[in-house]
């Protein structure tokens, strides 16, 4: 209850919060946003009702949800963190239960019009729920063995029933969000150390596991691994997806091939174009310029969350703006990372560009959060 | 619980450090990917743009050779063939597209119309994309063209391989054929093999190669070459080799199933012959024939408009779409259900004056003047009506149509062919639900003989006369093994029918060939170890109309082809200890103990006989007609191996 120690009645009420925004934050946003509406015009073709036009309704969508969070007061959405945790382990088993099979994956819930994927959702709410649990945690305590247990089960709690589904990218991000808070609020290093220890020895374990009965993975995640490892051992599947992205990206040069000029992508070489691989496209038609600049502008974003943060003196605030940048920078430099061939590929979109509705909402859900805490700072 | 302000500092403080020690993490992860973006596209971007646009390596799929069809002894009914193709690239032609296909004129046939056709598709084409001029080449025809290849630029000549079928249309209608991938073949799969894609693949499109295509297809090899710019291969950089489709044999005999093609001749007609222990189809013949091997090379406009106007219908497999009323050769089928309902027993007999009168309706048997008093073997024996129609208003039609299903009738059978029938075993529900009528007793009466609404197909008589014959639950089956893995065969249960009444049946089949009284008793065999038994049919089409008794036609060869009566026959031999069933329909053929049975006789030979059966084993009367057609037959030598059709196996 530590809202009540600032002055609540020093934060902005009513349509004066709007003043009171973080403002450049919107700004990049929009500026993301419309790198990525230029490019899925471009892969289409030419053809703004193909995606670009979808894909601004929902950013418009989504900028609407992000402005009605951010006048929520910050503290109630640090009251229905539990309750948002738990509906999300809800829809997570629900979905383990009767979700639609996609993809080889059960991932979703269909609700008619609208396709849930609690996962994504559980992106945000893990982070919620971290938050306030050091929110209300004594400092002391944090690094206490008991005290760090209960954060790691609610983290390995939707991590074991995502990857039940199986989805071992959103079982990683999860893992690696729940992290990020944990370090903010400041648990031992001694515990990351531990962690990147076992992570090191369970894989070790994983890959000897291969060809035996107890076998851990599936026979197509090893083959991801192969392909990760040697792009050419696959020419036909994955791997070649990998190759034709790495020659799309460096065939770029400095400067690109210019707007809808890129071969690669033009010639349907590249699988996915507007969704995971978009960054490619962009690498391929506006070089290392244009790759640069929409990485600098997803660093300013991460830079303005963490200044927020960082002046904040509300502790889940804090942590909780914190953890959704962190989030957010898991999308980005784990799908940069996969199209240049540095990961294995797991299909993840590149925030706000990648072509689809149910990441572009959830961060922008995020965000609203995000720009709730800043609002609503003490003062 | 509030906080103190010195909490609230410590917790500042610390997730001030934190936060920035998060914020280094980061930046460093962002700096990585930079520097790998550097890498890429600064220090070696020239490197993937000649990848990209220059010399690029482009992957190639290597079409899998589609998996071969054998017959049960080893025989290929399917294999590839070398197919040796031209083809040419506008660019490499240097434009001049009309100059290279002049020349090619004086090396192979081009017609004035193919000509145009060609100059048409090479404009609307990319100049770089390789157009077949000619395929299916000679081997002159090929090395003249190499010999010429520096005067021919732009010209590539490729082999690749192609599905044929070396025993032409004997096996056409069970096979089917395969053909070039259609836009609606790929709408109808789910996430298509890319293979599929590739310009001169083909897909089973009906039969056998149609329902094993999984089996048959195989899994695509790849190359990676290098092309330049024009998208010409300059070289292969590594290949990865693809794996041919599963071999698959059947259970046919292709030397039986050729002669059975051969007795049918051109008449509209199927005969199945099965294994009435395994239930293996032998032979499953649909007559006439059609060459499978011309709907691979692209049918002709003219050679497929005559297959379809055709009033014998060339393309139906009739042996399992073809639905017929069984006639007579049904009468097992009502006598099994009136001995297993306990309605009759083995003594039973009924009078028959040579009609039947119910109410106004008067039902005649085929033999005005009447059989007399009938018992049951003689029912079979002399094929009377009367006795069934007796029969079958005490038994009922639901006893009858149950026990039609329990022999296979009304049942579709699980074979890999196209639109297997499930012919029809009425019964009151089927009527209702089907006209919306009540079932009438006349009705019962019409199927008790195997006409009224009574369907089935050759397939089904066969099924039906080897469990006749053999009292079990035999299923037809036509795979006998995939990739030399053996299918697995249905045990064949009991069905359960009480023997003595079986025995009864399968007496009165053996009557009706081998009794002096017999229907078809001219077309028995006289070998006694190849003893047969059979039952003749004759089913109505139409009725002969009023108007038409008027003019004075009664009989069946005065109407025209299409309204004449279809001929069946059902046999099994040996008697006392069965191997084969043969079924045998020949449409509008006339008689079944004429028409049919002297022809299903002979494919039943030449089964037991394992080839051209002896003279001796038909009676004298039988001996010249059977020297003289098997005279005109060219067949399958005994010691006929896969020669010809495949280069790999």
């Amino acid at each position: 209850m530590s809202y009540l120690d600032y002055k609540v009645t020093q934060t902005p009420t009513g349509i004066r919060k709007i003043l009171y925004l973080n403002w450049p934050l919107v700004f990049l946003l929009t500026a993301v946003s419309s790198v990525g509406f230029l490019m899925l015009y471009s892969v289409a073709g030419g053809d703004i009702d193909r995606w670009a036009r979808p894909q601004m309704e929902r950013f418009a969508v989504g900028m609407v949800v992000m402005m009605a969070l951010a006048f929520v007061p910050i503290w109630f959405w640090r009251g229905i963190s539990v309750a948002a945790y738990i509906g999300c382990l809800l829809l997570l088993i629900a979905v383990d239960l009767f979700g639609a099979i996609g993809m080889g994956a059960q991932r979703w819930i269909d609700l008619g019009p609208i396709r849930i994927q609690p996962s994504e959702l559980m992106k945000i709410a893990m982070v919620l729920v971290l938050a306030a649990y050091y929110d209300w945690l004594d400092i002391s305590r944090v690094s206490r063995p008991l005290w760090v247990l209960l954060p790691v089960v609610l983290i390995m709690l939707p991590v074991g029933l995502v990857l039940a589904q199986p989805d071992l990218g959103t079982s990683v991000m999860l893992i690696a969000g729940g992290g990020i808070v944990m370090f903010a609020a400041g648990v031992s290093l001694w515990y990351f150390g531990a962690v990147i220890a076992m992570v090191v020895g369970l894989v070790t374990t994983v890959m000897k596991s291969r060809g035996t009965d107890w076998q851990l993975l599936h026979d197509y995640q090893f083959r991801r691994i192969d392909t990760f490892l040697d792009p050419t051992s696959d020419p036909l599947g994955a791997g070649y997806n990998i190759m034709q992205s790495q020659i799309a990206l460096g065939s770029g040069g400095w400067s690109g091939r210019g707007f809808m000029q890129g071969t690669q992508s033009r010639l349907n070489f590249l699988p996915e174009k507007h969704t995971d691989f978009i960054f490619t496209v962009l690498a391929e038609e506006f070089g290392f310029i244009g790759a640069m600049s929409l990485l600098a502008l997803y660093v300013l974003i991460l830079g303005f969350c963490l200044h927020s943060a960082l002046t904040n003196r509300d502790r889940f605030a804090s942590l909780l703006t914190i953890g959704i940048a962190g989030t957010f920078f898991l999308y980005f430099a784990i799908n940069m990372a996969t199209v240049m061939g540095m990961l294995p590929a797991k299909g993840s979109p590149l925030p706000l560009v990648s072509y689809g509705g149910t990441a572009m909402i959830i961060l922008l859900l995020g965000f609203g959060m995000v720009q709730s805490a800043h609002v609503h700072r003490p003062r | 619980m509030r906080k103190s302000p010195a909490e609230i500092l410590e917790s500042t403080r610390l997730i001030g450090r934190r936060g920035l020690m998060l914020g280094g993490i980061q930046l460093g992860v962002v700096s990585a990917l930079g520097l790998k973006m550097r890498s890429m596209q600064l220090d070696h971007a020239d490197e993937y743009r000649m990848l990209s646009d220059g010399n690029s390596i482009k992957l190639r799929l290597i079409p899998p050779a589609r998996g071969l069809i054998h017959d049960r002894n080893g025989i290929v009914v399917a294999g590839n063939e070398q197919n040796y193709r031209v083809t040419l690239t506008r660019e490499d032609a240097g434009g001049d597209v009309r100059t290279v296909l002049d020349r090619l004129t004086r090396l192979i046939p081009i017609t004035p119309e193919r000509m145009d056709e060609l100059l048409a598709e090479f404009r609307k084409r990319s100049a770089i994309t390789p157009i077949a001029v000619a395929d299916r080449l000679n081997w002159e025809q090929f090395s003249s063209i190499a010999v010429n290849a520096p005067s021919l630029p732009g010209v590539t000549l490729e082999a690749g391989l192609s599905r044929v079928y070396p025993r032409g249309g004997d096996l056409a209608h069970a096979m089917g054929y395969v053909g070039p991938v259609s836009d609606y073949d790929l709408s109808k799969i789910e996430d298509p093999d890319p293979v599929l894609m590739l310009p001169e693949f083909q897909l089973g499109k009906v039969g056998i190669e149609a329902k094993l295509e999984e089996v048959l297809r195989g899994h695509a090899g790849a190359r990676r070459v290098e092309v330049n710019s024009a998208g010409r291969e300059m070289r292969e950089l590594s290949r990865q080799e693809g794996q041919q489709g599963a071999t698959v044999q059947l259970t046919i005999d292709a030397r039986l199933q050729n002669y059975a093609a051969q007795r049918l001749g051109q008449e509209s007609a199927a005969a199945v012959v099965m294994d009435v222990q395994t239930g293996d189809i032998l032979a499953i013949s649909s007559s006439p024939v059609f060459d499978p091997n011309l709907f691979v090379r692209g049918i002709s406009g003219p050679d497929y408009r005559a297959l379809m106007e055709h009033d014998h219908r060339p393309l139906a497999d009739k042996t399992v779409q073809g639905a017929y009323p069984p006639g007579s050769t049904f009468k097992m089928v009502t006598l099994l259900a009136g001995l297993d309902s306990g309605v009759i027993n083995g003594g039973a007999g009924y009078y028959c004056p040579g009609y039947l009168e119910l109410g106004t309706r008067k039902f005649h048997c085929w033999r005005n003047s009447g059989h007399g008093h009938v018992g049951i073997v003689a029912s079979l024996e002399q094929s009377c009506d009367v006795f069934y129609y007796e029969l079958a208003q005490r038994v009922g039609i639901d006893r009858i149509a149950a026990m039609a299903r329990k022999l296979g009738i009304g049942v579709r059978h699980d074979l890999p062919m196209s639109a297997v029938t499930e012919g029809i075993a009425p019964d009151r529900e089927w009527k209702k639900a089907r006209y919306d009528q009540e079932w009438r007793i006349g009705d019962s009466l019409n199927a008790s003989i195997g006409q009224g609404y009574v369907l089935a197909s050759p397939l089904q008589l066969a099924v039906m006369t080897a469990r006749v014959a053999t009292g079990k639950n035999v299923q037809p089956r036509l795979i006998r093994a995939i990739d030399g893995v053996p299918q697995p065969m249905a045990e064949a249960e009991d069905l359960g029918l009480n023997p003595a009444h079986l025995d009864l049946a399968r007496k009165g089949m053996d009557a009706v060939m081998n009794s002096n009284r017999g229907t078809a008793q001219r077309s028995r065999i006289i070998a006694p170890e190849w003893r047969m038994a059979g039952k003749t049919g004759t089913s109505q089409v139409r009725n002969i109309t009023t108007a038409e008794r008027a003019r004075g036609v009664t009989k069946n060869e005065q109407l025209p082809w299409n309204r004449r009566d279809h001929a069946l026959f059902v046999c099994y031999a040996p008697y006392d200890n069965p191997r084969y069933a043969v079924s045998l329909v020949v449409e509008h053929g006339g008689g079944g103990s004429a028409v049919a049975a002297p022809v299903a006789r002979d494919i039943m030979l030449f089964a037991l006989a394992g080839g051209l059966p002896p003279l001796s084993a038909v009676p004298d009367g039988e001996r010249a007609g059977m020297e003289e057609r098997h005279k005109l037959m060219t067949l399958i030598a005994p010691d006929d191996q896969p020669a010809s059709g495949s280069s790999r196996a």
